[in-house]
C-alpha cells in the first residue's frame, strides 16, 4: 500500500490535479496546479513549499560518530562544525560514487543524515567496534522545504532566530509549541529553508507556515517544478546524473566524484592523512588524470535553435519540462564527446540549458559542442556553449 | 552641463524603443546619449509607487510582443529580465457565470464545452490556425520593411525577398492572413465559434488600443497583431514582468548603460538642429545644445516630423501624410489599490482566476455597444475592461494581503463631444468602477486608492499624440510599407542623419522593441556605407 507523508491530509486538498508520483514509497505531488511553470515562478519570485518528507533520515550518534563518518564519507566531515550542514557523497573502494546526502551536525557527537535511498544496512555494517549508534528515523519526521526569495521573511515570522542563519546553517528552535530543526538548505538553488518536524507536530507546523506565507505568494509546488529548479541550480539527481556504483553492471554505469563535478569536495586529499573509502582510487584518478568525464553546464545557441526549427517550418518549442532521456553531444567532426543528462528550457535564463557530461578535453568554458535534437523525426545538432554550473546562481542563495 | 558636448548618436525619448535603440547603438560602439523629458525612463512602460507599498503600472501593463532576439542580443537576463507566466484568463459574464481558461489545454476543453460543446474543439483549430498565420508573419516583424517605392538595388532585393517569403506561405495560411488583415474580428471568429463568451473573450484582442469595434473591418488586424506576441515560444501568451513594465524598462536602461550609453533625465528636447538638410544635434528646452551627427526620435510621428523639426523643411507629401495620420486614442486606464481580492460569487473563495487577465467583455455585442458610444464622441456607458491583479502574479507589487489592479478601459475617445476629459475624469472612473461592481459585488469596498488615466493624461504625461497607445492607429493604411508614411517606413527621414525609432514605425506599438532595434540596424548600415 502506498504511504502518505505527515503533511498529506492538509496538502492533498490543495492539489487540484490529483497527480502524484511514487517517491520512496510515498505519494508525492507532481504538481498542485495545472501549470508546473506557475509553481516554478513561485520558487523564483516569491516562495514555494515542497513536502520532502519521503527522504530517508538517520541519526548517527556516538563518541566516535565523527571518526566513523570521516572514514566513510568522501568530503571531510570534520570540517563541518556543530550547527552546520554538509552535502557530501560516499564512494566504494573503486572510487565510484555510491550515493549522496546531507549531514546535519547537531553537536560534536550527533549527526542527522537525509538521503534519497536507504542506507542503514550499508552504514551499520561499517561501524565495527566504534562507539556509533545509527537509528533509522525516516518515519519520525516530516520535512518541509520553503524555498524562494521570500522564504526568509516567511520562516522568520515563525521563528525570528533563523533570520541570520547562514547558508547550510541549522538551528533547533520552535514553531508554535513544536520543536523543529530549521536549516538553510534546499534543492532549488535559491534562498531557502528546510523545516524538520516530528510527525505528531507536522500539521500544526504546516498550518503555521501556510498562514505566514498567506499574502506573500507562498504556494505548494510539486516534483515537476522542483526538477526544473534543480537543473538551473546544477544539482545532480540520483538515477539521472548518477547511479549507485553498488548497483551497476559495469563501469559505464559508474561515476567518480571528480567526474560528477565534485572536484571541490576532494581538495587537499593528496596531502590529507584521513583514510576514507575510495581514497586511494580517487588519489590515483587525480594523479594519473584518468577521469573519463567532466560535468559541465550547456547554454544552447538560441539563434541556431530558432533557425533550425523555423527552417523546418516549425515554431521553436520552448518547453520547460526536462527531457527524460540523454541527448548526445558531438564535436565539429561528428565524434561523440559526451551527453546531456538533463535538458530543459529555462524560463529564468530564457534559453535551453543542460547539465552535461563531456570528455575532460572538451570541457573548456566557452567551448562549442553540438547537441543532438530531433526535428521532423530526424536527428540534427544545435550548437551549445560549455558553461560553469550552476547556470542560475542568485546572490540571495548564499547571502 | 557643457555646451560643447558631442556624441555619435542622440536618442530623443527614453521610452522602451528609445532605450532599445540606444542600447544597440552603444553596443556597436557609438557614443550614445538617451534624452528623457521626465524624471524616469520607460515612456508608457513605467511602474510607480503611488501609494506606499503599492506599485502601479500606470500605462502599459503586460509583456508579450517583445522580440525574443532582443532579450539575448542585449543580454537582458543579466540585468534582471524576468517575464513571469500569466497562468490564467478569466472572463466573467453578465449572468454570473464565467469562462476561466488556464494552462492545461485539456481542462480548457471542458471549460469551453460548458458554454458550447461545438466550440471545445473549434478552439484548438482556431489556436492552431492563428499560430500558423503568426509564424508566417513573424519574419516580417524582425526585418526592416522593404521600400515599395524605391528603385535602388537594395529596395528591389527587399521586395524580392518579401515576395519569396510570401510565396512560401501555404494558400490557406495566406488567405487567413488576408482575411485578418482586412476584415473584422467578428467575421473571423464566427467561422469557428458559436458561444458569446468565447467570442467576446477572443474578440477583445481585436479592439485593444484601436478605435474599432469587433464588427468593424480592421479589427481582424488588431486581433492578429495581439496574437503575434509570445511568451517562451507560445504565440498569444502574455507575461508579467517582475516589477511591471517599469521593471522591464529599468532592465533596458541598465543594459543600455552597461554598453556605455548615457541617459539624461529631465532633459526635454526642444528641437533637432539641422544644417543644410543634415541633423547636427539637438537643443534642449533650457537652450543647451548637444551635438551628434545621428539623431533618433523615439517620439511618435507627429512629434518626430511636425514638432522636433520644421515641417516646412520636409517634402510636402510627407507632411500631408503625417497630418492625416490617425491617432484618435480611445483607451484609458483606471488602476486600483485594493484592500483584498475581489470576490466572484460563482467561484466562492477561489482566487486562482486572478493569475492572469480578467477580461470584462462577455460578448462581441457587449464590445460593439461599448464602441457605439465612442463613435458618437462619448465614453462607453458600460465599458470593456481588461483587468489584471498584478500583485497575485508578483506579490512584490503590493503589501501582503493587499493588491494592485490595473484596468485598461475602452472606449474613451480623446475628443469628447460637448465636454473634456478634465471635466469628466471622475465621472468616467465612477462608470468604470460601477462596471467592476456589477461583475464583482463589493468591489467598491475594497478600493483604497484609484488612479485615473484619461487619453489626455496619456498625451500630457507620456507625450503620445491624442493618447494613442500605439503612436498611430493600427489601420492597414498605416502599417508596414506605410508606417508612418509611404516611402518613410525604413526609419530614415528626409533629413540626413535624422532617424525615427518609435512605435509609430514598423512593426508598431505595444512593448515590442523591434522599431528600436530595426532602426539601429538601419543607422549602422547607413553609417558603414558612408564609411
Amino acid at each position: 500500500m502506498i504511504r502518505t507523508t505527515p503533511f498529506y491530509e492538509r496538502l492533498d486538498p490543495m492539489n487540484r490535479t490529483g497527480l502524484y508520483g511514487h517517491w520512496s514509497g510515498y505519494l508525492s505531488a507532481l504538481k498542485y496546479d495545472m501549470s508546473a511553470k506557475d509553481e516554478y515562478f513561485a520558487i523564483r519570485n516569491s516562495a514555494g513549499l515542497f513536502d520532502t518528507s519521503p527522504l530517508f533520515k538517520y541519526w548517527i550518534r556516538g563518541k566516535d560518530a565523527e571518526r566513523f563518518l570521516a572514514g566513510v564519507l568522501t568530503r571531510d566531515i570534520r570540517l563541518c562544525r556543530p550547527g552546520r550542514a554538509q552535502y557530501t557523497v560516499w564512494c566504494d573502494d573503486g572510487g565510484y560514487v555510491l550515493e549522496d546526502g546531507v549531514f546535519f551536525r547537531h553537536s560534536e557527537t550527533e549527526f542527522f543524515l537525509t538521503a534519497a535511498r536507504p542506507n542503514l544496512g550499508y552504514l551499520a555494517d561499517l561501524v565495527g567496534r566504534l562507539d556509533v549508534q545509527i537509528e533509522d528515523v525516516s518515519e519520525d519526521f516530516g520535512v518541509l522545504a520553503v524555498q524562494g526569495p521570500r522564504s526568509r521573511d516567511i520562516v522568520a515570522t515563525l521563528t525570528p532566530d533563523v533570520a541570520e542563519l547562514p547558508y547550510f546553517g541549522l538551528r533547533q528552535t520552535k514553531i508554535g509549541s513544536a520543536p523543529v530543526t530549521v536549516s538553510r538548505t534546499g534543492y532549488t538553488g535559491d534562498l531557502g529553508f528546510e523545516i524538520y518536524v516530528g510527525t505528531d507536530d507536522a500539521i500544526p507546523v504546516l498550518d503555521a507556515v501556510l498562514e505566514a506565507g498567506a499574502g506573500r505568494g507562498l504556494r505548494p509546488f510539486g516534483e515537476e517544478a522542483l526538477l526544473m529548479a534543480r537543473i538551473e541550480a546544477g544539482l545532480v539527481l540520483i538515477d539521472v546524473e548518477f547511479g549507485s556504483s553498488r548497483l551497476a553492471f559495469n563501469d559505464h554505469e559508474r561515476i567518480t566524484p571528480k567526474e560528477l563535478g565534485f572536484g571541490w569536495m576532494l581538495r587537499g586529499i593528496e596531502a590529507d592523512d584521513r583514510p576514507f573509502i575510495g581514497r586511494n582510487a580517487i588519489r590515483r584518478e587525480l594523479a594519473e588524470k584518468t577521469s573519463r568525464w567532466a560535468m559541465v553546464g550547456l547554454l544552447v545557441d538560441w539563434q541556431h535553435y530558432a533557425r533550425l526549427y523555423n527552417d523546418a517550418g516549425l515554431i521553436p518549442p520552448k518547453d520547460e519540462t526536462p527531457l527524460s532521456y540523454e541527448s548526445m553531444l558531438y564535436d565539429d567532426d561528428g565524434n561523440r564527446i559526451g551527453y546531456a543528462t538533463s535538458l530543459m528550457y529555462s524560463p529564468m535564463l530564457q534559453r535551453h540549458i543542460a547539465m552535461a557530461r563531456v570528455r575532460p578535453d572538451c570541457a573548456t568554458l566557452g567551448a562549442r559542442v553540438n547537441l543532438e535534437v530531433t526535428i521532423n523525426h530526424e536527428y540534427q545538432t544545435v550548437g551549445a556553449e560549455v558553461a560553469r554550473l550552476p547556470l542560475f546562481n542568485p546572490s540571495r542563495k548564499t547571502a | 552641463m557643457s555646451k560643447s558636448r558631442e556624441y555619435d548618436a542622440i536618442v530623443v525619448g527614453g521610452g522602451h524603443n528609445g532605450l532599445v535603440n540606444g542600447a544597440y547603438l552603444a553596443k556597436a560602439g557609438l557614443k550614445t546619449l538617451i534624452l528623457e523629458r521626465r524624471h524616469l525612463v520607460g515612456g508608457a512602460a513605467i511602474t510607480e509607487e503611488l501609494v506606499p507599498g503599492f506599485h502601479f503600472t500606470t500605462f502599459s501593463y503586460a509583456l508579450s510582443l517583445l522580440r525574443p532576439d532582443i532579450i539575448h542580443e542585449l543580454d537582458l537576463v543579466k540585468h534582471g529580465f524576468m517575464p513571469i507566466l500569466m497562468a490564467s484568463s478569466f472572463a466573467p459574464m453578465e449572468n454570473g457565470d464565467y469562462l476561466l481558461l488556464g494552462p492545461d489545454s485539456d481542462e480548457n476543453i471542458h471549460e469551453i464545452a460548458r458554454h458550447s460543446r461545438h466550440d471545445a474543439d473549434a478552439y484548438e483549430r482556431y489556436e492552431h490556425d492563428m499560430a500558423r498565420v503568426c509564424h508566417a508573419v513573424k519574419p516580417l516583424f524582425d526585418k526592416v520593411p522593404p521600400n515599395l517605392f524605391g528603385k535602388s538595388p537594395e529596395d528591389l532585393e527587399g521586395m524580392a525577398d518579401l515576395a519569396s517569403h510570401l510565396r512560401g506561405v501555404e494558400p490557406k495560411v495566406m488567405h487567413d492572413l488576408i482575411r485578418l488583415a482586412t476584415g473584422s474580428a467578428a467575421d473571423f471568429l464566427d467561422d469557428y465559434f458559436e458561444s458569446d463568451i468565447v467570442k467576446g473573450y477572443l474578440a477583445s484582442s481585436g479592439i485593444i488600443g484601436t478605435k474599432v469595434g469587433p464588427f468593424s473591418q480592421g479589427s481582424g488586424l488588431v486581433l492578429l497583431y495581439h496574437s503575434m506576441g509570445e511568451h517562451d515560444g507560445n504565440f498569444g501568451a502574455w507575461a508579467f514582468h517582475k516589477g511591471g513594465n517599469g521593471g522591464f524598462t529599468q532592465v533596458l536602461a541598465r543594459a543600455a548603460q552597461a554598453y556605455g550609453a548615457e541617459i539624461l533625465l529631465e532633459s526635454p528636447v526642444d528641437t533637432v538642429i539641422t544644417r543644410e538638410g543634415k541633423a547636427v544635434g539637438v537643443a534642449l528646452g533650457d537652450g543647451t545644445e548637444l551635438k551628434a551627427d545621428i539623431v533618433v526620435s523615439a517620439l511618435d510621428p507627429r512629434r518626430t516630423f511636425l514638432e522636433l523639426v520644421e515641417p516646412r523643411e520636409l517634402p510636402a507629401e510627407l507632411v500631408e501624410n503625417i497630418n492625416r495620420l490617425r491617432f484618435q486614442g480611445t483607451s484609458a486606464k483606471v488602476n486600483f489599490a485594493l484592500d483584498g481580492l475581489p470576490k466572484y460569487p460563482a467561484l466562492g473563495d477561489r482566487s486562482d482566476q486572478y493569475r492572469g487577465f480578467v477580461n470584462m467583455g462577455p460578448s462581441m455585442e457587449y464590445l460593439e455597444r461599448a464602441f457605439d458610444d465612442a463613435k458618437y464622441g462619448w465614453y462607453s456607458k458600460r465599458p470593456y475592461i481588461d483587468g489584471a491583479i498584478q500583485s497575485v502574479v508578483d506579490p512584490d507589487m503590493a503589501p501582503p494581503g493587499k493588491h494592485v489592479m490595473s484596468c485598461f478601459v475602452q472606449y474613451a475617445p480623446y475628443h469628447l463631444k460637448g465636454s473634456d476629459w478634465d471635466t469628466e475624469r471622475e465621472r468616467f472612473a465612477d462608470t468604470v468602477q460601477a462596471t467592476l461592481e456589477s461583475f464583482f459585488p463589493g468591489f467598491g469596498d475594497l478600493v483604497l486608492h484609484r488612479e485615473i488615466v484619461t487619453p489626455l493624461d496619456i498625451e500630457r504625461v507620456v507625450g503620445l499624440s491624442e493618447g494613442n497607445i500605439f503612436a498611430g492607429e493600427f489601420f492597414a493604411p498605416q502599417m508596414y510599407f506605410f508606417r508612418p508614411a509611404p516611402g518613410w517606413s525604413q526609419y530614415r527621414t528626409p533629413i540626413d542623419g535624422y532617424y525615427q525609432c518609435g512605435s509609430g514605425t514598423h512593426p508598431g506599438g505595444c512593448v515590442i522593441g523591434a522599431p528600436g532595434k530595426l532602426a539601429s540596424q538601419q543607422i549602422l548600415r547607413d553609417r558603414s556605407t558612408k564609411g
